[in-house]
């Protein structure tokens, strides 16, 4: 019985709810302090950060452009290869992502084989793809080509994939009636359904690939990446300026490009 | 001709939706098929054509046995199924032209579909259809730009791009409003007399039903319990179709010491 | 029924193209067609090198297989350090990334800090990662430092940005009211702001936990610590069953960080 003018007590979270927000802090806090004391820094670097990235800074200006014709050439190879790469890894990834989607597989073994291929391609990063097709093919653009397209081919598989398995299924069921065989059902329902979504899908992998294919020459698959290595390792921190300052204009470029070709294309 | 005998449909275990059900349609006839929601109108026209897979018993287009069919062989007898679908089921991002042409995928070879070259033959076939039903006009509109109406239309000129021995209908007028759907009802009617093809149209609307159909099948939880003229459907017809549960035709059927409705396990 | 169909006969009828004006229709086409051809003859490619690919793709595959889990302690070392990497990368990203976000907001910064954000944005989200990478192990060294301080600018980039947008859609009604109470700015954001980017922000954060988490194992290969290092010295010294060992660990983790990250952000949301 709460008498009158006695202050009632509020609280914003009932006692479970504050069990579990307490809980999660404690957890949340004993994690941080597990990271931080037993990550293996020496600290003494971490307080000399700021000073050391000033000093790498001060070197980096003025910018020097001196080597712009060999900036340029490495640009456009990086652009190629994130073209090129992305071109053939829509080839690949239509029959995938065809036989990864539930409602087109032939049958489970496929399906199971499909989802095998997209899983490996997307967990393997990039550069570990590019790691092993250097060792394979030796330092160049093939590498970079194969390991942006493997990388690609699980992305631009399991998006399509989905893309086709949230397909409406009345026309399909119409087009079926008809008589007509699987190829054409495909050709008549399916296709035009997914059609959106395969450019929308393959102009974000464009731009994602351009930026990747910018650090594929540090493990030597060609591009930009490789002029940068080579300019880090002669300590030619100017030169690495104006490269930086050349991968942004190309990755905004390309942002710039594919945000133009979307609204084009859809 | 049309002639199915004893069909039964069951999903799993459950219940039939079609019991031991047998219906003849005979050349150039319009029938309605009317009957509650679930009563298993939608599942004996999608068994005709096979997109539902009969449990047991016949059915049999002009001769031939359609249950029996497989593969090529089915794919060969839905060619001569025309089907009209009550959401259209149109590919709403081709153009009508594609939509209507899609009836002749059977005919034409994977490559002429693939590269839209249709045989010449095809297209006078289709533009003459639109013209009959006005749409020719829309033909390189994209379909999801038309109006429900409209959309219909295309729906039943791909069903007659298929030269069909039979048109099946689902519903075709449920999600059009009144004018519209007596204006698809009759063109049904219409050229069920024109090319004169038997006509197999399940709907709601009984009033459209007794004023464009020459006979009234109606259903109840999975059999026909009606069969005549529209004109001798009355009141205690229609209450007897609409109403009841599956639970009180049960206990009848049990009574009635009728076998398939003992669900075996 | 009758095929005999008069009416119309000879209309002629071809699919619209998806690109009406037939210049520019050829025009694309041919161009594709010459970028391509340009590109596959111009491209530096090695034949000679690329001639070897076969026996030795042949010699590596022989040389992974079976994966050597021999030395798991390394691995398991690896995988702890980027752990704490990655958990203290997001920790740290989180952090700066609330106040750059509000910069960078339209809504509610002034227009001078909110340039000032969007740049700061923009530089840390042009930057692969493993560009970043490699300017921190020059700066600071070798080692998992180089790796948090990456994947901190990598977090900023990623969740400032989407927050930042997310600020710009707040509904503009809760925050009129709340100052109409006489809140100042802070607490116009504590009680009119943050509660309605929080669940979002939740979501955001333990996404970023989990692509920190794979960038790390990438990072590493140039050298910011990790397992990605421990990989790179593994290819380096060609232990290829070492290095199958490692990556199949990789990607085992992955798959698990990215079923929980998504259990939680779908119970969250």
């Amino acid at each position: 019985m709460a008498r009158g003018g006695e202050s009632r007590q509020w609280h914003r979270y009932t006692p479970r709810q504050r069990l579990v927000r307490f809980i999660s802090y404690l957890l949340f806090v004993a994690v941080t302090v597990w990271a931080l004391r037993s990550v293996d820094i020496f600290w003494p670097w971490l307080f000399d950060a700021p000073n050391a990235m000033g000093d790498l800074f001060g070197r980096m200006v003025p910018p020097d452009f001196s080597r712009w014709s060999d900036i340029v050439r490495a640009l456009l190879e990086t652009l190629n290869i994130a073209t090129i790469a992305t071109f053939f890894a829509i080839l690949m990834a239509l029959p995938v992502a065809y036989i990864a989607a539930q409602n087109t597989t032939p049958n489970k073994a496929f399906l199971w084989l499909g989802r095998f291929i997209l899983v490996s391609s997307r967990s393997v990063n990039t550069l570990i793809w590019a790691l092993l097709f250097v060792a394979i093919f030796g330092p160049g653009v093939l590498a970079g080509i194969l390991a942006i397209t493997f990388r690609s081919v699980g992305f631009l598989g399991k998006l399509l994939g989905e893309a086709i398995e949230e397909i409406d299924r009345n026309p399909v069921e119409a087009i079926e009636a008809t008589g007509a065989s699987r190829g054409k059902v495909i050709l008549y329902a399916i296709v035009p359904q997914v059609v959106p979504t395969f450019f929308a899908v393959s102009i974000l992998r464009w731009d994602i690939n351009l930026r990747e294919s910018t650090v594929l020459g540090l493990v030597g698959a060609g591009g930009i990446g490789l002029l940068l290595q080579g300019a880090i390792d002669t300590f030619q921190w100017q030169v690495v300026a104006a490269i930086l300052l050349a991968i942004i204009v190309l990755v905004l470029l390309g942002e710039a490009i594919s945000g133009w070709l979307r609204s084009k294309v859809i | 001709m049309l002639q199915i005998t004893n069909l039964v449909k069951r999903y799993g275990s459950d219940e039939p939706v079609l019991k031991n059900l047998s219906l003849t349609v005979p050349e150039r006839n319009v029938v309605s098929v009317i009957g509650a929601s679930g009563a298993g109108k939608s599942t004996l026209l999608r068994c005709i054509n096979r997109l539902v897979e009969p449990t047991s018993g016949d059915i049999e287009l002009n001769g031939v046995n359609l249950t029996k069919l497989r593969g090529g062989q089915l794919r060969h007898a839905r060619q001569r199924i025309g089907m009209i679908f009550q959401g259209f089921n149109l590919v709403e991002r081709l153009t009508v032209m594609e939509n209507v042409l899609s009836g002749r995928l059977g005919y034409v070879s994977f490559l002429r579909a693939a590269f839209r070259r249709f045989p010449q033959a095809d297209i006078d076939r289709a533009f003459h259809f639109m013209e009959r039903v006005g749409i020719a006009h829309y033909a390189n509109k994209r379909a999801d730009e038309l109006s429900g109406g409209e959309r219909q239309r295309v729906g039943v000129v791909r069903a007659l791009m298929q030269e069909p021995e039979i048109l099946l209908a689902d519903e075709p007028t449920a999600s059009l409003d009144p004018k519209t759907s007596e204006q698809i009802m009759a063109l049904l009617r219409s050229l069920s007399e024109e090319l004169s093809l038997p006509v197999l149209i399940n709907i709601h609307n009984v009033t459209e039903a007794k004023a464009y159909t020459d006979r009234i099948v109606g259903m109840r939880y999975g059999r026909i319990i009606f069969d005549g003229a529209p004109t001798s459907l009355d009141e205690a017809a229609m209450d007897e179709i609409y109403a009841g549960t599956p639970v009180d035709d049960r206990a009848a059927d049990q009574a009635a010491g009728r076998p398939l409705e003992t669900v075996p396990s | 029924m009758s095929a005999e169909v008069v009416a119309g006969a000879g209309r002629k009828w071809r699919k619209p193209p998806f690109i009406r004006n037939p210049v520019l229709r050829y025009g694309l086409l041919l161009a594709a067609a010459v970028y391509i051809y340009w590109v596959m003859t111009t491209l530096p490619f090695d034949w000679e090198r690329i001639q070897e690919g076969l026996p030795r793709a042949a010699r590596i595959f022989n040389g992974a297989f079976p994966p050597s889990f021999e030395r798991s302690g390394l691995l398991i070392e690896g995988f702890v350090e980027s752990l704490q990497i990655a958990i203290l990368a997001t920790i740290f990203g989180l952090l700066l990334s609330i106040p750059l976000a509000i910069m960078a907001a339209r809504n509610l910064a002034p227009k001078p800090i909110y340039l000032l954000g969007r740049a700061i944005i923009i530089v840390a989200r042009s930057f692969h990662p493993v560009i970043v990478a490699i300017l921190f192990v020059k700066a600071v060294g070798f080692g998992p430092l180089a790796g948090i301080l990456t994947l901190i600018v990598y977090s900023i980039g990623f969740v400032a940005k989407l927050l930042a947008e997310r600020l710009e859609e707040i509904d503009w009604g809760q925050v009129e009211a709340v100052r109409a109470t006489g809140a100042g700015y802070f607490k116009t954001l504590l009680y009119a702001v943050f509660p309605q980017v929080m669940p979002r922000q939740i979501g955001l954060s333990i996404y970023q936990l989990d692509s920190n988490l794979r960038a790390s194992a990438v990072v590493g290969i140039v050298g910011a610590g990790g397992i990605g290092s421990t990989l790179m010295n593994a290819f380096g010294r060609y232990d290829y069953d070492f290095a199958l060992a490692i990556t199949m660990v990789i990607i085992a983790v992955i798959l698990v960080s990215e079923a929980i990250s998504g259990r939680i952000r779908k119970r969250i949301w």
